[in-house]
């Protein structure tokens, strides 16, 4: 008698993760995928942005999602002072394989320091008006904790994609990608396009960190459980496919959750880094990659 | 051959520091200076002469490690096996690493030994058998020489070290050596001019990993009780970069001068301030050098010189 | 005889985009030959498939009578055929001399004359570099550092050296010094392919030119035969 009901449970709750998979991944899919630029330290920005998330919502009670949103500039201005020092220091030098990775790694280091020492390692969360809440759909539990997340996340990469599409900005950044010299014949600036696209990646783990803190509470070593998930959902969608990035979260979330429901739930993390290996060794260049 | 003999006076002068029974806790700080010479060396070899950056660190010594344990809890193995052990597996899993993920950029290899860590410290708390989540308590062996079972660890540390080291020096002196400085500059051009590069990447990959898992192995006899996080602590791939970066990756020495440098500095800051802040200077430390001082200390000793 | 170098049908896509079609050439051993054609029309693909640098779709490429379609770059390497790379690509932490130390090691090892270090000295004399063989390439000035890629791929003994546009961007007096180089090179027995855009330069060194345009081989034939063909003139020119 097969478990038509767990398997469903499953699939659902893997999918609703897959959307804020998608909205963790977003910045690396950003930055790695269209501007090949690896931000091994982009988890780390996630962290933050969660920490974020509760300290606002332990001191005032806010809710995450807000004030993830309210400090998307903040972050924004972050992921652009990051990207300048990268640019001045390796970019320009043509030193960035192996100089510039220990650099990010460095940076993912600190942080993650820093919020030991800030915070201690203690889990924390947040108190939200949905956190208890859930409803049933056809036998199976919905949760607000991850549908709202799933919605969101979703929400994001519909935003970004319109942003690449339909923007000046967000054309330039597609344009940097693939023509540089063709972009400065158009009379942007690289550098200058670059920057935005940084400060828009770190920007969304902004946001991605405060629906983090939602869904699960946090120490300053999360971090290390998405870099793996981050960039095989980079891969498996196909650097530089925003489109691509969202279809492979769900993809990843929901062979998570069977692991998870099937084999037990500290496997999960295999996962990630099983497909991602995979990704690599068959194909590279994604599901819907260039 | 005046190498080996140099070699040998410091495994005889680690001897004789033995047998003289000084402040006990030399040993213990001793040990981990030197461990980190093996780990600073063995990183080096792949991320200084080939150019790729491995920040798996923790993965590669906690494997030595557990294998270790494995080898201790099931056959009572003696400690030269151990270490020839920990070392062969965690070659192995450097050869499969670099099989899976060299033939595409050097990115992609540095994100998957990222990933590494956390993967393999997931496996190893599913395992009971080595203790799990919970860790593990390993009896040290009776009658050790010098009397102290730690004392002994420490001469077979510096063993250990000067071996990583002879190794290193060459690797980058010999016609490997050279393959991987080409490759290191320019892969394609390096290819081009009949280097095979993925076979040396391999090469290095496998003996990086050998030695890290060599000097992982004698960790639970020091230790006595092993738990994964402190197998796989941070602090070895953080170091692992940092002590290179520090001395200076493109030759043996910069490996030697960090280690023993950022060591010392790690184990007065963590006895005198907190661990946590050590880490965290560590961290600071790294930045800065990567920015500001590429090159190591070698290097700038080298534009000091004026060459 | 045989050619030294076939190459049968090479088809290469980079995702929809079909970069060579089906692209046929033959070179004789000691012969002097052009790749020529407009930006985009697929040379310098066509030497990266050739060198092993990128795996093709379709076709095959034979040298010295064997099948080197799945052979590794620097295996082809081993085998004498050695191409230098438009843009210099030195090995920027070794001098000069220890450039060459590579591909002398690691190509031609076995089948080098003299000691190594004799050969070195020969070859960076032949080009005028031997003054810097102790320098970094940082040091050395954009002809220099052509003269380098040059002198690197001698040092790997090639039956067949291909140049990339070795040429592109130098004072016309670099140019006859490059050219001067070449021909000597060819003298010495050694078939070259020269990828130019130089049109003087490949006309006078040229016995046999191939014209690619899109992908595909348009024309072939002696320098004077290629100047007067329309189809060659409408590639460069437009309709």
């Amino acid at each position: 008698m097969f478990a038509w009901d767990l398997l469903a449970n499953a699939v659902v709750a893997g999918v609703l993760i897959g959307g804020f998979y998608a909205a963790v991944s977003l910045g690396v899919g950003l930055i790695f995928g269209l501007l090949d630029i690896a931000n091994i330290a982009q988890p780390a920005f996630v962290i933050l942005g969660a920490y974020a998330a509760y300290v606002m919502n332990s001191a005032y009670g806010m809710d995450p999602i807000l004030s993830g949103l309210l400090f998307t500039p903040v972050f924004y201005l972050l992921g652009a002072l990051v990207y300048r020092i990268y640019y001045g220091s390796f970019e320009r030098r043509g030193e960035e394989a192996l100089r510039g990775l220990v650099f990010f790694f460095g940076i993912l280091f600190i942080m993650e320091v820093s919020l030991s020492l800030a915070f201690g390692v203690d889990y924390r969360l947040v108190q939200t008006a949905y956190t208890s809440k859930s409803y049933e759909v056809a036998g199976v539990g919905v949760a607000f904790r991850y549908l709202v997340p799933c919605v969101v996340g979703v929400g994001m990469t519909l935003g970004l994609y319109l942003f690449l599409g339909r923007t000046f900005y967000g054309r330039a950044i597609m344009a940097v990608s693939q023509d540089q010299l063709a972009l400065r014949l158009m009379g942007a600036n690289p550098i200058q396009i670059k920057t935005i696209a940084f400060g828009i990646g770190i920007a969304a783990a902004s946001l991605a960190g405060a629906l983090l803190i939602s869904i699960a509470p946090v120490v300053p070593s999360t971090d290390r459980d998405y870099i793996g998930r981050m960039f095989a959902i980079t891969v498996l969608g196909g650097m530089g496919s925003i489109g691509g990035t969202l279809v492979a979260a769900i993809v990843l979330g929901v062979a998570e959750s069977l692991m998870a429901t099937f084999f037990g739930p500290s496997w999960s993390l295999a996962v990630s880094f099983g497909i991602l290996l995979l990704a690599l060794a068959v194909r590279p260049s994604g599901l819907f990659g260039r | 051959m005046r190498a080996l003999l140099v070699g040998l006076a410091v495994v005889v002068v680690g001897i004789g520091l033995a047998a003289v029974k000084v402040n006990p806790y030399l040993y213990f700080a001793g040990y981990v200076i030197l461990q980190y010479v093996v780990i600073a060396t063995a990183w080096n070899i792949l991320g200084g002469y080939a150019g790729y950056v491995n920040f798996g660190t923790s993965a590669f010594f906690a494997i030595g490690a557990y294998t270790a344990v494995f080898l201790i809890k099931s056959v009572k193995a003696p400690l030269p096996v151990l270490i020839l052990a920990g070392g062969l597996v965690a070659a192995l899993l450097g050869l499969g690493i670099g099989y899976l993920t060299l033939r595409l950029r050097g990115t992609f290899f540095s994100i998957a030994t990222l990933a590494l860590s956390v993967v393999l410290q997931t496996m190893i708390i599913n395992w009971e058998y080595v203790g799990g989540s919970r860790g593990l308590s390993v009896i040290r062996p009776s009658g050790p020489p010098f009397g102290s079972y730690v004392v002994f660890l420490f001469t077979v540390m510096v063993g250990l070290a000067v071996a990583s080291v002879l190794i290193a020096r060459f690797i980058e002196r010999s016609w490997i050596g050279r393959g991987l400085a080409a490759l290191r500059d320019n892969e394609e051009a390096a290819e081009c001019m009949g280097v095979p590069t993925l076979r040396l990447k391999l090469f290095a990959t496998t003996v990086s990993g050998f030695l890290l898992g060599v000097a992982g192995a004698p960790f639970p006899y020091y230790v006595t009780f092993v738990e994964p996080n402190s197998a796989f602590a941070l602090d070895y791939a953080v170091n692992a970069l940092a002590m290179p970066m520090i001395g200076g990756t493109t030759s043996w020495i910069g490996p030697v001068i960090g280690a023993i440098l950022l060591g010392s500095a790690s184990q007065l800051a963590t006895v005198t301030i907190s661990s946590e802040m050590n880490l965290f200077i560590v961290g600071v430390v790294l930045v800065a050098f990567v920015v500001l001082a590429p090159e190591g200390l070698l290097g700038l000793a080298r534009r000091l010189r004026g060459r | 005889m045989a050619p030294l170098l076939e190459v049968d049908g090479l088809v290469k896509r980079f995702g929809g985009f079909t970069a060579l079609n089906r692209v046929s050439l033959a070179v004789r051993a000691g012969e002097r030959f052009g790749l020529i054609g407009p930006n985009g029309s697929g040379k310098t693909t066509l030497i990266n498939c050739v060198s092993g640098a990128l795996p093709v779709d379709g076709g095959s490429i034979r040298f010295g009578g064997r099948d080197i379609t799945q052979l590794a770059a620097h295996q082809r390497t081993r085998l004498g055929l050695v191409r230098s790379f438009q843009i210099p690509k030195p090995f920027s932490s070794m001098t000069v001399a220890q450039n060459l130390a590579i591909p002398l090691e690691y190509a031609a090892a076995g089948r080098s004359g003299a000691s190594e270090g004799d050969d070195i000295a020969d070859i960076l004399r032949g080009m005028g570099l031997e003054p810097k063989a102790h320098l970094r390439p940082a040091g050395l000035t954009q002809i220099e550092m052509r003269k380098l890629e040059l002198a690197r791929a001698m040092a790997a003994r090639p039956k067949l050296l291909i140049s990339d546009e070795a040429m592109a961007g130098l004072s016309s007096a670099e140019v006859d010094d490059i050219l001067t180089i070449l021909f000597r090179l060819n003298e010495q027995g050694i078939t070259i392919i020269m990828i130019e855009h130089i049109m003087r330069a490949v006309m006078r060194f040229s016995e046999r030119i191939v014209v690619l345009d899109a992908g595909e081989r348009i024309a072939e034939g002696s320098p004077d035969e290629i100047v007067r063909n329309p189809a060659v003139e409408k590639a460069y020119l437009g309709e």
